[in-house]
């Protein structure tokens, strides 16, 4: 398993990597679900394959898809990849690399000072022990997420909502006036 | 790892028979679909190749893999020759859950049921990439079509098997099998299979559902620009999602292999070649939908009856403790 786990993460490190730097939009975004995916195997070999499953259903599957179905309607061409080249110039990195490389420097430390614990589960954790946790500790955690999901539901119901009703008065005033 | 040689060789032979016999299956499904759609619209079929015109798939797989592989200049290479293998690799990855008898399956996963729906929720992913690759207007329009009609489809799919889930307890393949001894589930969860067949129909889209390649409309959809074995490889995923979709109606809903005097593994293909008949039959009688009653019949209709019976299953299974 250890052999999968390093692999995996070695995969993940990779893609994400692949990710910033690449210029085309859609390749871009085919790394970033190959980085969900390694994330996903991470999952199953620290004994959480239920996360897994959900990781792979809800972000490589649902939400990734909505990025390149919206990626896809912008339709964005070669114009995008060369304004993208553009702005990856190498000055742009030290920013960004510099307080990387501080984050790094405070991983090794932590790694180095502490003290070796296995990370591997004793047992591997299923439906039941993730449902038990989500609605006994967490509850409040899953009802302000759900608060949050709703919100944005209204949100988007009330955006959606509000073009349909202009329509039909432009049709009529025959020009629209403008709220 | 702590397996004996026996047990490993027979691992494989189940793997590389299931592999082995799908990809058959699926062959024959192209003979096996054009003489039921001959019979059921009154007209022959395919009957020159051989004895009823069994060789046809032959005939055809001859011809695809002759054709020229081509890929149009003004396409995103990569992502054109990657789409056509997603969709073929996710639906036989996921045919590696299935209990075809109590002994003959490739994976006993206990997240299993998640699994498949992880992999079908994937397959997404060739449709919309493949238009998208092809830089073609008619193409790019039936993979926006399909991931919007997919991923609609998708949530009350995985809705609609919850009440499975809580009826056996288990995520697991084999679990859900053992636990319809007494009663198939179709009886308790009628609602549920009637949900998870049409969403079926959706994720393959399959007619009357397949607004992503409407050929009176969009030439031929997502795959207009594909020819050849890519063209080959949409066309195999297709019918091995139907045979996926068919062998998982059988395992959640009708008992998969259970049933009297017969070995297991022939009651699990007899239910399943009954519901390919049914996909094909639908295929046969119904005309296609417009592309926004589609939508609204899956987040108006579907949708809100998926959580009710999730709602009364729930309900019901708390109140027998």
């Amino acid at each position: 398993m250890e052999g999968v786990f390093y692999m995996a993460a070695a995969v993940a490190v990779i893609s994400t990597a692949l990710v910033i730097v690449q210029m085309n939009v859609v390749h871009a975004l085919l790394y970033l679900i190959l980085s969900l995916l390694s994330a996903a195997v991470i999952f199953v070999t620290l004994g959480a394959p239920f996360v897994a499953a959900l990781e792979v259903i809800i972000y490589a599957g649902a939400i990734m898809i909505l990025f390149v179905f919206v990626i896809m309607m912008l339709n964005l061409g070669t114009q995008s990849a060369g304004m993208e080249r553009q702005w990856m110039r190498a000055g742009m990195w030290a920013g960004p690399a510099v307080l990387a490389l501080l984050l790094l420097a405070d991983v090794i430390y932590m790694l180095a000072v502490s003290p070796r614990v296995s990370g591997y589960a004793a047992k591997a954790a299923g439906p039941r022990e993730v449902g038990i946790a989500l609605f006994g500790p967490y509850l409040i955690g899953v009802e302000l997420a759900s608060v949050l999901l709703l919100a944005g539901l209204v949100g988007s119901f009330h955006l959606g909502r509000s073009v349909r009703q202009r329509l039909p008065e432009e049709g009529e005033a025959g020009g629209g006036e403008g709220d | 790892m702590g397996k004996t040689v026996p047990e490993t060789i027979r691992h494989l032979i189940i793997v590389f028979g299931v592999l082995a016999v799908m990809m058959s299956i699926a062959a024959g499904l192209i003979w096996v679909e054009r003489r039921l759609l001959g019979f059921w619209q009154d007209r022959y079929g395919p009957n020159r190749v051989g004895p009823f015109g069994i060789l046809q798939p032959l005939a055809d797989m001859i011809k695809v893999f002759a054709k020229e592989d081509w890929v149009p200049p003004f396409a995103d290479r990569p992502v054109f020759i990657l789409a056509p293998a997603i969709i073929v690799v996710t639906v036989l990855l996921a045919f590696a859950v299935v209990p075809f008898a109590p002994s003959i399956s490739v994976a006993d996963l206990n997240v299993g049921l998640l699994y498949f729906l992880a992999l079908s929720s994937l397959g997404v992913y060739s449709v919309a990439l493949g238009g998208w690759a092809s830089d073609n207007k008619y193409a790019l329009i039936g993979a926006l079509r399909a991931s919007a009609q997919m991923i609609s489809y998708e949530v009350f799919m995985g809705l609609s098997l919850m009440g499975v889930v809580m009826l056996a307890g288990s995520f697991n393949l084999r679990a859900i099998v053992e636990a319809q001894r007494r009663l198939w589930f179709v009886v308790p969860q009628f609602f549920g299979f009637v949900i998870f067949l049409i969403a079926g129909v959706a994720e393959t889209h399959r007619l009357p559902f397949d607004l992503p390649e409407a050929e009176s409309e969009l030439v031929a959809g997502f795959h207009s620009e594909y020819s050849g074995m890519k063209f080959g490889l949409f066309f195999v995923g297709e019918y091995l999602g139907i045979t996926l979709i068919s062998a998982l109606i059988a395992t959640f809903f009708f008992g998969g292999w259970l049933g009297p005097l017969l070995p297991p593994a022939v009651w699990f293909f007899i239910k399943t070649f009954f519901f390919i008949g049914v996909f094909i039959l639908l295929r046969a009688t119904l005309p296609r939908p417009r592309y926004d009653q589609l939508i609204r019949l899956g987040w108006k209709v579907m949708l809100p009856l998926a959580l009710a019976n999730l709602v009364v299953t729930g309900g019901i299974i708390l109140a027998a403790g």
